[in-house]
């Protein structure tokens, strides 16, 4: 579905993403990790035009520089790990600005299909009954879910998150991620997520993609890639140690 | 938990409404001044003089009649016109920059357009074609480059583009620009009025054809602003956020600074630096119909007029037969609003 090759992001003389390429599969979950710095939200940046890079990203074998905004977003869905909100949007205003690349003109977005999708999105995601609520009287975990809701609303087949459960408790954290894992069991459907948890990494994914200073350190099921001769030399520490030892804390 | 239901647009009854109170308060404009009119006696001369347009007879004569036709109506369209544009500028940009306290003056837009129109002025520049039209096309280029020199500028320290970016930015761009107005001033000591007149900002003695130029602004800048009210919604949830939901950001960001200096440059060209109307307006309108810019931008059109008529009834009245200049009052008001926006917003973060 996505293919990445020879992707390139320099931020003036540093090197940030270097001649990555990697594919992501219909039907998969695609965990990006790696260390602070490693260039993994730069990437997903770049692969939604959101910074200038050198390479070649496609969707579907079309180069995704060539395709109009909107087309893309029909195609690539994003979520963020934060977004600030400065006004009082209700839920249901946010939610409806995802059937933006569906709809056009000033009088757009009452369709049956908008309707239908943001209807949809609201319940899936449980924010219908706070539907008439200020999006700055929301909780972190609420307010997710709002973004949440708005990307399903937005009806791609590709989505790219980043991070999106970094700053929330565990709750929110299974929350967000058991509703993007049955978003994805629907047919034509993709997900490629940045996550620091290794252990959501392994939980979740189907292919892991290992980052180290921006290249490309090993690629493959999370079995073959979070094991200790990829992890340890990357991460500079017995990653397997570490997380067993702070599991023993549960025995 | 507060639970906000509104529409997405503006209902017809509701732009009846702001329509009625705007008409209101036009009605009162042109009635009071230095010499008070009845409001019947001035409603039958605005009906005469608009039967006597259509029929194509000259326009009822008589002192009343005078001092309506002639100097009040002008005046008060003018104003009307005048406080809409900039009150939709305003809007606009504090959707496209996701920050309440961008405004024309704020940044230093007015400032810019201004030292644009006093250049013209001191050095006589004038266009080919457009022989009349010096001083506008100089505010409107002025207004332009101002906005991209200091959004560049605030880019460069803060790509978050935060409100103390802004609000610093926008303060040391203003200060330069009031040391080349000194400049100016000092080599161009004939034109001193001109250059006061356009620091201070008035629309006293304002003509129809005024009227009709800031009428015409309105109509292609506010035009092409109105039709970007869903791309604007998601600006103001961020840039990010605009891309990721299909908005072809470049060309709206484009689209909307080319509007804004347009009707800033046009604005101050009439009137001066009228401070102040782009921020306080959306602000208290928002807190009535809500941030959606659907909703949002019409009610700021008829927000801004009512705000800039009551301001400019207020410099007309207040010190009578003496003129306030009409800048001098929206300034007063709009300082006391920055202080409680900026107040909230810190305290809300």
């Amino acid at each position: 579905m996505l293919e990445v090759q020879n992707l390139t992001v320099r931020y003036g003389e540093h090197t940030v993403v270097d001649h990555l390429s990697f594919p992501a599969e219909e039907g998969q979950w695609l965990m990006i990790v790696g260390p602070n710095g490693a260039g993994k939200s730069t990437a997903l940046k770049a692969i939604t035009q959101g910074t200038a890079y050198e390479g070649t990203v496609s969707f579907r074998g079309q180069d995704v520089r060539r395709m109009k905004p909107a087309k893309l977003a029909r195609c690539i869905g994003v979520l963020l790990q934060h977004n600030p909100v400065a006004y009082a949007f209700t839920v249901e205003e946010v939610v409806e600005m995802g059937r933006y690349a569906h709809t056009s003109g000033f009088l757009a977005g009452k369709a049956t299909g908008d309707r239908t999708a943001v209807e949809d999105a609201l319940q899936r995601t449980g924010m219908a009954e706070h539907r008439h609520q200020s999006v700055l009287t929301l909780s972190g975990g609420e307010l997710q879910r709002t973004f949440l809701a708005q990307v399903f609303a937005q009806d791609p087949q590709l989505l790219l998150l980043d991070e999106p459960t970094n700053h929330l408790d565990l709750v929110y954290q299974k929350q967000i991620f058991s509703l993007i894992a049955e978003w994805l069991k629907q047919p034509g459907r993709a997900v490629v997520s940045v996550v620091h948890d290794l252990s959501l990494a392994k939980a979740y994914g189907d292919r892991v993609l290992l980052l180290d200073n921006g290249k490309l350190a090993a690629f493959g099921t999370p079995e073959e890639v979070l094991s200790p001769e990829h992890l340890n030399p990357v991460y500079q520490m017995d990653v397997a140690a570490w997380m067993r030892e702070m599991l023993s804390q549960w025995t | 938990m507060a639970k906000k239901v509104r529409g997405d647009h503006f209902s017809p009854w509701e732009y009846l409404l702001f329509a009625a109170i705007a008409g209101a308060v036009f009605c009162v404009s042109v009635c009071l001044g230095s010499v008070n009119i009845a409001l019947q006696d001035t409603l039958s001369v605005l009906g005469s003089a608009l039967q006597a347009l259509l029929r194509g007879e000259p326009p009822p004569s008589g002192l009343s009649a005078s001092i309506i036709l002639s100097i009040r109506l002008p005046r008060v369209l003018c104003v009307a016109i005048t406080g809409a544009a900039l009150s939709l500028a305003g809007g606009a940009m504090q959707g496209l920059l996701k920050n309440p306290l961008a405004d024309g003056s704020t940044l230093g837009v007015s400032s810019g357009a201004a030292l644009g129109a006093v250049t013209s002025i001191v050095f006589g520049i004038r266009f080919p074609g457009l022989p009349f039209a010096g001083t506008m096309v100089m505010a409107v280029l002025f207004a332009f480059l101002s906005l991209m020199l200091i959004l560049t500028l605030a880019f460069q320290l803060d790509h978050a583009l935060s409100t103390n970016t802004i609000i610093l930015v926008g303060v040391i761009f203003s200060m330069f620009v009031s040391s080349l107005m000194s400049i100016l001033i000092t080599f161009a000591a004939d034109h001193i009025q001109s250059i006061t007149f356009w620091t201070m900002g008035s629309l006293q003695g304002k003509s129809y054809q005024d009227v009709a130029v800031v009428a015409v602004a309105l109509l292609v800048f506010g035009g092409a602003i109105l039709c970007l009210a869903r791309e604007l919604n998601a600006f103001a949830m961020g840039e990010d956020n605009a891309r990721n939901i299909g908005v072809n950001v470049r060309q709206v960001r484009l689209t909307v600074l080319i509007a804004v200096s347009g009707l800033i440059g046009v604005c101050v060209s009439i009137g001066g630096t009228i401070g102040f109307v782009g921020l306080v307006t959306p602000h208290m309108v928002r807190l009535i119909v809500g941030p959606n810019h659907r909703r949002l931008l019409p009610a700021s059109l008829f927000g801004g007029a009512v705000f800039l008529m009551l301001a400019d009834l207020v410099a007309r009245t207040l010190l009578s037969p003496a003129e306030l200049p009409i800048g001098v009052v929206t300034s007063l008001v709009g300082a006391v609003v920055f202080v409680l926006i900026f107040y909230r917003s810190r305290k809300g973060a």
